[in-house]
């Protein structure tokens, strides 16, 4: 398959090679980028992407072969020159500086100053709530980035690039962390910037966005690339077979063998906003989860998903308050500690911050829950260890050197894998899940998916949040959705189609617009 | 592939290299330093220090800072000297305790112990930065050795205690013998055991340890409390090699300790770093300080240059990791 275009590229990749001190990366890489279009990078965990947009950008200076902007050969010696050029780049992994505000870290580093000298904070505030505004992100500008979970990071992340107003905009992973609705939005912003002639690079595991989006692709296998063309002329399938190399086996379905015993019960669980007492992130919720049943949580950004899963894992127990029943006793749970010793797991939102030790391998990531089970008298077992790691390196198909590697070297998909890992080792009564396939690519999705149906089918109780409806839809049995932190509907899995959940994720915020609606009428008509 | 290999190993090696280096030039320049007396005591002078260093590089793993070490290494000495001369008098209640040798040592680590511990619980329990903790620790641990010395040292403790700082058993001397048995342990702890592995992980990144199920607030206290306990070992062997607990004893220890720990590549901002590289670190000091002296370099000298080698320690390790 041959891209036409009429136009010259903007962008152009030749020949390009990296390769690690362990492992090559990219072997030989072409790839053409056209002005006013999306050119999509496709490939499993691990292929090669981000270190491709990593070389465009200015970040590795190591490479082999030429990147050419404008039909000239370009060396960008870092990522504020490649900015300068009109290079910009959202990153995989988020690298917001957590107690800046959101304003500061937008500006960082072309920071707006008055004639004195001084910083600008009007003008800048005013301009990052614009952007904020025009990513339908309710916060303030003023806010710390800590306060903010890591979808809205993602969106701060995307306003921070559209501030660079560059001709090349790489988005490695944009939508990750994301759900629909803002999904949409990013559509819509990129639509805006493709007619005004920006080159778009799109990186996502998502294959159904990038029909909607994507004009070309590209697909890389092991650092190499297999094929590119029109999004037009090709296939989901199609794809698939050229980044797996083979087809991939149907999953099962899951079957659906509930016990009645019931292992979790939440009853009236409420979690104050830390930051303002007359807010709740988590407003008076109940249910309960049997089982052996997959019990899937989903809603719009800020509904409180998250936060329902960190309440229950006893993250933030003084603002937490309602009751909680492991297999009927009810138990008090005061710290994370209590939550794992009760039996609880939760695998993390923010791999980088939450979940990973970056500058450990990825043998003692995996064990760091499991040390009890594979140490005696305070000794650990390096043997047991290894092959607790290598058993799941297998099973969750990682894509690693060796057990020994740092998992900062890994792939971000790769990274999550091992996080996923820790937390199906310590086989818990419940495992809480936070967008657990975040940035994993469609083969090792369905391998999770099976690995959950799998512990479910032993007897655990699992608890998945995901912005990714299809995934809730896929594997639980129930589906819980929180709108506006309060719980709006339970659907069955019969019962639930993508229709009715994003009526019943709407449903409070509807409530409360249509209040302030009324509101307006009403003194409509008193000034009539 | 060959160079580069070679490289790896350069860097991996690159304190035992320089440490080669620094003994081949110092024989060069004086023909005092290559023998035998001279390297035991230079292994004799920086047993202390190795000794407070492990402490140091257990806490500076989890991210931390201990600088109140020297003032706790004063004050234990004081107790276990003061213990053995003059025992435990209660005059209100007309008690009047003796102590045995193993009892004033014991006493005096444990005090250690107590101050470390007390660190760790500000630390831990009302959140105070570490490095305020112990600077405030650093400055009452001193206050309580001048109240416990009146200000005066307390002198003539007898030969058994003389015998921990300044004896030998089977050639060697006891405070090697006693540094090279905590080192030992360290090296273990640190990588064997699941403690040393939740040390390693609250310094790379507290929060997903703590999500991970680590007590991060029991590590923490133990790490402090066995920093304190080290410093007590190392006021023991202080007073018994004086034959004296000096009010001022320790004074800047926690510097030439923190300098160790920094040269032999442990990170300061936590989770990285080895025992075996502090050694190498306080080798380094140790063995420049000996070698200036005995080439007759003014003190005020030996200062700036010992900072110097701080500085070049760092940098060099800051740019191969950076070529990693
Ligand atoms: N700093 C590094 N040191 C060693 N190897 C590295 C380093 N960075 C990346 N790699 C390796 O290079 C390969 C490609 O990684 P890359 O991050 O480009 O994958 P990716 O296609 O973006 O995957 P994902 O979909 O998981 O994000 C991986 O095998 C990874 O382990
Ligand atoms: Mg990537």
């Amino acid at each position: 398959m041959e891209i036409k275009n009429n136009q010259p590229p903007v962008l152009e990749i030749k020949n390009v090679s990296k390769d690690f001190s362990e492992v090559y990366a990219l072997k030989n890489v072409d790839m053409q980028v056209f002005p006013g279009q999306v050119a999509a990078v496709i490939g499993e965990n691990g292929a090669g992407k981000s270190t491709l947009m990593k070389i465009i950008s200015g970040v590795h200076l190591d490479f082999e072969g030429q990147v050419l902007l404008n039909g000239e050969n370009v060396y960008f010696k870092n990522p504020k020159e490649a900015a300068e050029k009109g290079v910009a780049i959202i990153h995989q992994e988020l690298n917001l500086i957590s107690h800046l505000s959101i304003t500061e870290n937008l500006f960082l580093g072309q920071e707006l100053t008055t004639k004195m000298g001084l910083l600008d904070y009007p003008k800048m505030h005013r301009k990052a709530k614009e952007l904020l505004g025009r990513l339908q992100l309710d916060a303030d500008p003023r806010t710390p980035v800590i306060q903010l979970r890591v979808g809205q990071q993602q969106l701060v992340e995307i306003a921070k690039a559209l501030l660079l107003e560059s001709k090349v905009l790489i988005m490695d992973e944009p939508t990750s962390a994301i759900s629909d609705n803002e999904v949409e939005l990013l559509f819509r912003i990129i639509n805006d910037l493709k007619s005004k002639g920006v080159a778009i690079v799109y990186i996502s595991h998502k294959l159904d966005e990038l029909f909607k989006i994507a004009d070309q692709f590209t697909v890389l296998r092991d650092g190499e690339k297999i094929g590119s063309g029109n999004m037009k002329e090709t296939s989901h399938d199609k794809l698939i077979q050229m980044m797996v190399g083979r087809k991939l086996t149907e999953r099962i379905k899951k079957k659906s063998a509930l016990v009645q015993e019931e292992v979790l019960r939440v009853e009236n669980l409420c979690f104050l906003n830390p930051e303002n007492k007359n807010d709740y992130l988590v407003n008076d919720i109940s249910f309960s989860l049997k089982k052996g049943e997959v019990l899937g949580i989903c809603g719009l950004m800020g509904a409180g998903r998250t936060e329902v899963l960190e309440a229950i894992f006893g993250l933030f127990p003084k603002y937490v308050s309602g009751k909680i029943y492991i297999e009927g006793k009810e138990i008090r749970i005061k710290s994370v500690n209590e939550a794992i010793e009760a039996g609880i797991g939760l695998v993390p939102e923010d791999r980088k911050l939450q979940g990973l030790i970056m500058n450990m391998n990825v043998e003692k990531n995996t064990s760091l829950s499991n040390l009890n089970r594979i140490s005696s008298f305070g000794f650990i077992h390096k043997n047991k260890e290894e092959e607790l790691s290598k058993y799941f390196i297998k099973k969750l198909n990682t894509r690693v050197a060796s057990s020994k590697m740092e998992v900062q070297k890994l792939s971000g998909g790769n990274q999550q894998k091992v996080v996923i890992a820790k937390w199906l080792a310590t086989n818990p009564k419940v495992l809480l899940l936070d967008e657990p396939t975040r940035g994993i690519d469609v083969g090792a999705k369905s391998e999770i998916y099976t690995l959950i149906n799998e512990l479910a089918s032993q007897g655990m109780g699992i608890i998945v949040v995901s912005s990714e409806l299809t995934e809730i839809l896929a594997i639980s049995d129930n589906i819980l959705v929180l709108s506006e932190s309060k719980l709006t509907t339970k659907l069955s899995r019969e019962e639930a189609t993508e229709e009715v959940i994003m009526k019943a994720a709407l449903a409070e915020k509807e409530d409360k617009s249509q209040k302030t609606g009324d509101g307006r009428q009403e003194t409509g008509i008193s000034s009539d | 592939m060959q160079t580069q290999n070679l490289k790896h190993y350069l860097v991996k090696f690159q304190s035992v290299i320089a440490l080669l280096i620094m003994c081949i030039v110092l024989s060069f320049l004086s023909d005092r330093f290559l023998t035998g007396e001279n390297a035991w005591n230079v292994m004799r002078q920086i047993s202390v220090n190795v000794i407070i260093s492990v402490g140091m590089t257990l806490v500076i793993l989890t991210g931390g800072i201990d600088l109140s070490v020297g003032s706790v290494l004063a004050f234990a000495g004081a107790v276990t000297a003061g213990m053995l001369k003059f025992g435990a008098e209660f005059t209100d209640w007309d008690i009047y305790l003796g102590f045995t040798l193993l009892g004033a040592l014991i006493g005096g680590i444990l005090s250690g112990t107590f101050l470390g511990w007390f660190n760790g619980i500000t630390i831990t329990r009302f959140k105070v930065p570490p490095f305020v903790a112990t600077l405030a620790m650093l400055t009452i641990a001193r206050g309580l050795t001048m109240l416990w010395t009146g200000g005066f040292p307390i002198t003539g403790l007898g030969d058994n205690m003389a015998f921990i700082g300044t004896g030998w058993f089977l050639g060697i001397p006891m405070p090697v013998w006693i540094s090279a048995v905590i080192v030992l342990a360290a090296v273990v702890l640190t990588n064997k055991t699941k403690l040393g592995r939740h040390i390693y992980a609250i310094g790379g990144n507290e929060t997903a340890a703590k999500l991970s199920g680590i007590k991060i607030k029991k590590v923490k206290l133990i790490v402090y409390s066995i920093a304190g306990a080290l410093a007590g070992v190392g006021g023991i062997i202080v007073t018994s090699r004086l034959d004296s607990a000096q009010p001022n004893a320790g004074f800047g220890f926690e510097l030439d300790s923190i300098a160790a720990v920094v040269i032999g590549g442990t990170s300061l901002s936590g989770g990285k770093g080895t025992i075996m590289g502090t050694v190498q670190g306080a080798l380094i000091i140790g063995i420049l300080n000996n070698g200036l002296v005995l080439l007759n370099v003014s003190p005020f000298w030996q200062q700036v240059i010992k900072g110097f080698v701080i500085l070049l320690a760092v940098v060099i390790e800051k740019f191969n990791s950076k070529e990693d």
